[in-house]
């Protein structure tokens, strides 16, 4: 990060240093929330931040966003409310229910299958004259899987508007990419495909945000799809459910902390002349508050009946189904009038 | 014979194989360093090396169709898919190769691999981590499907399925990994390949179910003033048609428990060849207590959804009352 890059207001520099922020606090907050028992497994996201927001600046309020688990921070700083993961982890009906006035799919847990939802999404813009991109987010991963491949083949045969992120933090659960793939980079698997593929340094906010910028403007243009590979690093375990100890090292964990993006990124901002003390404290404390209005929020959502599970299975409900809600609406409506919780096994 | 949970004897089953056979590899995604996410493979690489047990990219069609090969090549490859929900992804491997080979090759190959897969609700998992698929197998000719639901079982079941000379899909309840511990012996034992488990004798209803259910099922009994007999199938496929007949023969009533999905689950094969080979033992209609016909739901409402306690007794009450 040298010099102010071109064409980039100093409010959106210090704006998406203040999302870094608040998406820092809010993961740190997720994770306590879940060995306090309120949230399920959550995936964490720090040290990708700056990959995430920087991935996402580029985009048009209406494109098209298809994505994995691990995308929250790229995701609200979009748009999509801080509520929404928590609903997400805590395993309630709507953590799947994006806004909408966002054309945000659901988090995709199968790893790669949205990579070919993003080629039928470009694919629907293009014929319907719609002028979206659609982007997809995987991880290093997803790379191995078919999904993967057929996506970039399909997108390039049919020249369609469709940008493929490879969020490479180096990790799939246990497996370093060195063993995922005996390739040096995930991007020059563009060549096979005969598209553009860019690999770019995902925790430097500012080199991602401008390769992003010239990518979406290009398949926005040119109706074509292009790989690009933000090499970032998870600061994090996997998910709640893992230990990252018994698969890497404390050197590696140590180096992966001294290239975290938000101090990178403070730095500069600091020597810009853009950031200070005083400045970040105001920052850090309304993140605090943002994450806070967040939890309340969860909270507020609070028990959903059960019987609703049936309600969005098809648009009609058969009567299979209709008499199969009834059912168990009787017996979770008379079990509560017993006075005792539902469901014990 | 130690104190064993559910995910010790199958670790303990693997680590046996892997010592006495060379020829079996296991082969899946963190199943190495990781030791598996619910430790299943914990410490195995480390005692056979990363020849014998294997972290494969992501790729579960790679696992499964490699495992076929590997397996048609003289190999004995025991597959891990990391959540059952990830199998679609293998479905072709696991449907139209490893079960036809043999079919379609007139005998001349065979793909005796194992695939093992934890499933099944209770756990509050993201989703698609949980689905019960047994029926889509069952559905498959060519695959044995197993299940085990206790430790012991888990270990013989295991071993018997990695020395079957076809493919095998071991199905491993995630609620029941390390819900409780029994004596598993430290050596070699097999459980015979189709043998259901009599889990308790009673007289007057048989309760028949597999894997998560079957401790649910012993609860109900339990507390229940009626006298049952407790069937956990175990093997799927095939399924032990002699026991389960001649308890129904016995009892005269029958009510079947999964934790799949209603409509076209397993639990209507047991009440279709009941009600045609012992219908004239039957004093009531089979009923049958599953899981709902909607995708698994989330966390927040999965104990309503599931085959709880107070819904077999419920089907028992019914029954009874007919
Ligand atoms: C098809 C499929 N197989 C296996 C899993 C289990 N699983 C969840 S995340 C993960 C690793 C993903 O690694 P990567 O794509 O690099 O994404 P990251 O988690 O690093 O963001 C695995 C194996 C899954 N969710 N989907
Ligand atoms: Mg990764």
């Amino acid at each position: 990060m040298v010099g102010t890059p071109p064409n980039v207001a100093e409010d959106h520099l210090v704006d998406w240093f203040r999302w870094m922020i608040t998406m820092r606090t809010f993961d740190q907050r997720a994770w306590n929330l879940q060995r306090q028992g309120k949230i399920g497994t959550y995936a964490p996201f720090s040290g990708q931040e700056a990959a995430q927001i920087g991935c996402m600046s580029a985009l048009r309020a209406d494109d098209w966003i298809a994505s994995s688990y691990r995308e929250w921070a790229g995701l609200a700083y979009f748009g999509v409310p801080l509520v929404q993961p928590l609903l997400s982890s805590a395993g309630h009906p709507d953590g799947g229910c994006m806004p909408e006035s966002l054309n945000v799919l659901p988090i995709q847990v199968v790893i790669g299958a949205q990579l070919l939802h993003g080629v039928g999404l470009a694919w629907a813009s293009k014929l319907q004259q719609q002028g979206r991109v659609a982007m997809t987010v995987f991880g290093d991963g997803a790379t191995s899987q078919g999904d993967f491949h057929e996506a970039l083949n399909l997108a390039s045969v049919m020249k369609l508007p469709a940008i493929f992120v490879c969020q490479n933090n180096r990790w799939a659960i246990s497996l370093p990419v060195e063993r995922q793939m005996n390739v040096r980079s995930v991007a020059q698997r563009a060549l096979a495909y005969d598209i553009d593929g860019f690999r770019v340094d995902g925790n430097d906010v500012l080199a991602t945000a401008q390769v992003m910028r010239s990518v979406v403007d290009r398949v926005r243009q040119e109706q074509v799809p292009v790989l690009v590979e933000l090499v970032t690093y998870r600061l994090g375990a996997h998910t709640t459910a893992d230990d990252p100890t018994r698969y890497r090292d404390a050197g590696e964990q140590a180096a992966g902390a001294a290239a975290d993006p938000l101090v990178r990124y403070a730095a500069y901002l600091t020597a810009q002349g853009l950031l200070d003390a005083a400045a970040r404290a105001r920052m850090q404390q309304e993140a605090q508050s943002a994450v806070d209005h967040a939890v309340a929020e969860l909270e507020r959502r609070g028990r959903v009946d059960a019987w609703t599970v049936f309600d969005q299975v098809y648009a009609t409900r058969p009567a299979q189904l209709e008499e199969q809600r009834h059912e168990l609406q009787q017996r979770v409506l008379a079990h509560r009038a017993d006075g005792a919780g539902g469901g014990a096994r | 014979m130690s104190q064993m949970t559910m995910v010790q004897a199958i670790n303990h089953a693997l680590r046996l194989e892997l010592g006495r056979n060379e020829r079996v590899l296991v082969l899946g995604e963190d199943v190495g360093r990781n030791g598996g996410v619910f430790r299943a493979t914990d410490g195995l690489m480390a005692a056979f090396g990363p020849d014998r047990v294997v972290d494969m990219p992501l790729a579960e069609s790679a696992i499964v169709g490699a495992a076929v090969g590997l397996a048609m090549g003289g190999m004995c490859p025991v597959a891990e898919i990391q959540f059952l929900g990830f199998i679609y992804e293998a479905m072709d491997q696991m449907a139209s190769q490893a079960a036809r080979v043999r079919f379609r090759s007139n005998g001349r190959f065979s793909a005796p691999l194992v695939v093992r897969a934890p499933f099944g609700g209770g756990v509050r998992t993201p989703e698609v981590h949980s689905d019960s698929l047994e029926a889509l197998f069952v559905h498959t000719p060519g695959l044995y499907v197993v299940m085990p639901s206790t430790p012991y079982d888990a270990k013989g079941l295991l071993l018997t399925a990695i020395r079957t000379p076809d493919p095998v899909l071991f199905l491993e309840p995630m609620a029941l990994y390390r819900s409780f511990r029994q004596e598993v012996p430290e050596g070699d034992y097999e459980i015979p390949l189709g043998a259901a488990r009599v889990v308790r004798a009673g007289t007057q209803l048989t309760l028949v179910g597999w894997g998560p259910v079957v401790p649910v099922m012993e609860e109900a009994a339990e507390r229940s003033a009626v006298s049952c007999d407790i069937i956990d199938l175990r093997w799927l496929s095939p399924i032990d048609w002699p026991c389960v007949l001649a308890s129904v023969e016995k009892t005269g009533r029958a009510v079947v428990v999964h934790e799949a999905v209603r409509t076209g689950g397993l639990g209507a094969e047991v009440a279709a060849t009941i009600q045609e080979r012992a219908f004239l033992s039957l004093e009531a209609p089979v009923m049958r207590v599953t899981g709902y016909d909607t995708p698994y739901p989330v966390p927040l409402l999965e104990d309503d959804w599931l085959p709880n306690l107070e819904r077999i007794r419920h089907a028992i009450k019914r029954t009874m009352e007919f």
